[in-house]
């Protein structure tokens, strides 16, 4: 499964991609095809279909030592100008 | 007596207080849905009737939908297999009218329970289900599932082995969850309706587990 990491921005305005996922690395569980941008669709503008993919993170993964149980397992829908591989700086 | 109160002005008669009125002013969106919903009406785009039995198809929905999908997917593997590969396509087959609902089902084993959230607002398969339970939409809910949802399950009853691992589902998108609870023991016989009747709807959303009979002549 491809490793990713949720992008760790923090722009202004409606976006779907939870905070406490930004930076964060995960697998893509599954993809999910194209939707439409919802950050486009929330201020009413032309929204371009966008890949949308299921990425799963272990609850280490996002709370590192405080998780309340490492191996459980956390998905979200993540857009993919959201990802960038893992591996990249 | 339970409701052995002596203060009768302001509790009812069952000795409860009444619900103060809802004197405050309309908020900044209540002004915008009327406005916008008057419009429509004016504008002769839908009708007040129309609203209204729309109202009354979403108060129609409920668990027992779900309940049904469930009870087939324990009964049928043809329908188990359809379903978990579109689960959206599964149930408009069977019948039931999801609109543009996108629905993803998660299934529990022995090794695995799933649990559903949406951390951004509310995202509930309401097309399937009907409307979410309040709880549902708390912050408390929604921000605890993410970070503890053993503690979560705990305060529901549901008390899982170190081994079982919980996959959360934050629905934070387009998708919507529904979970497939275990089936219970010894229900090898019972008839898929019935089995339905064993299907709670927070066995659905993952904080609850479907319920076991009680063992025949018990």
């Amino acid at each position: 499964m491809q490793k990713v990491r949720v992008k760790p921005l923090m722009p202004p305005g409606h976006v779907r991609t939870p905070a406490y996922l930004r930076g964060k690395v995960g697998v893509i569980e599954r993809s999910l095809g194209v939707f439409p941008n919802p950050e486009d669709l929330a201020y009413g503008v032309t929204a371009s279909a966008l890949p949308l993919h299921r990425v799963r993170f272990t609850m280490a993964d996002v709370w590192g030592a405080n998780a309340e149980n490492p191996d459980d397992t956390l998905d979200a829908e993540i857009y993919e100008h959201w990802l960038e591989p893992a591996d990249a700086t | 007596m339970p409701h052995d109160h002596h203060d009768h002005d302001t509790l009812s008669p069952s000795g409860h207080p009444y619900r103060a009125d809802d004197d405050a002013p309309l908020s900044y969106w209540q002004v915008m849905e009327i406005a916008v919903r008057e419009l429509l009406v004016e504008k002769g785009i839908t009708t007040a009737s129309e609203i209204a039995s729309q109202i009354d198809t979403m108060d129609a929905r409920t668990p027992s939908n779900g309940a049904q999908v469930v009870a087939r997917a324990w009964c049928d593997p043809e329908f188990h297999a359809a379903l978990m590969d579109d689960a959206s396509e599964a149930t408009r087959a069977m019948g039931f009218d999801i609109g543009a609902l996108k629905l993803i089902a998660v299934e529990n084993t022995g090794d695995v329970h799933n649990m559903i959230v949406c951390t951004l607002c509310s995202c509930y398969p309401r097309n399937l289900l009907g409307l979410p339970p309040d709880w549902y939409k708390s912050r408390a809910y929604r921000s605890r599932t993410v970070r503890e949802p053993r503690s979560v399950l705990a305060e529901f009853g549901v008390i899982l082995p170190d081994k079982t691992k919980i996959r959360v589902h934050d629905s934070t998108a387009d998708m919507r969850y529904i979970v497939i609870p275990n089936r219970p023991e010894g229900t090898e016989n019972m008839s898929q309706n019935d089995l339905a009747g064993l299907v709670t709807r927070d066995s659905m959303i993952g904080t609850g587990l479907s319920i076991t009979p009680p063992p025949i002549g018990a």
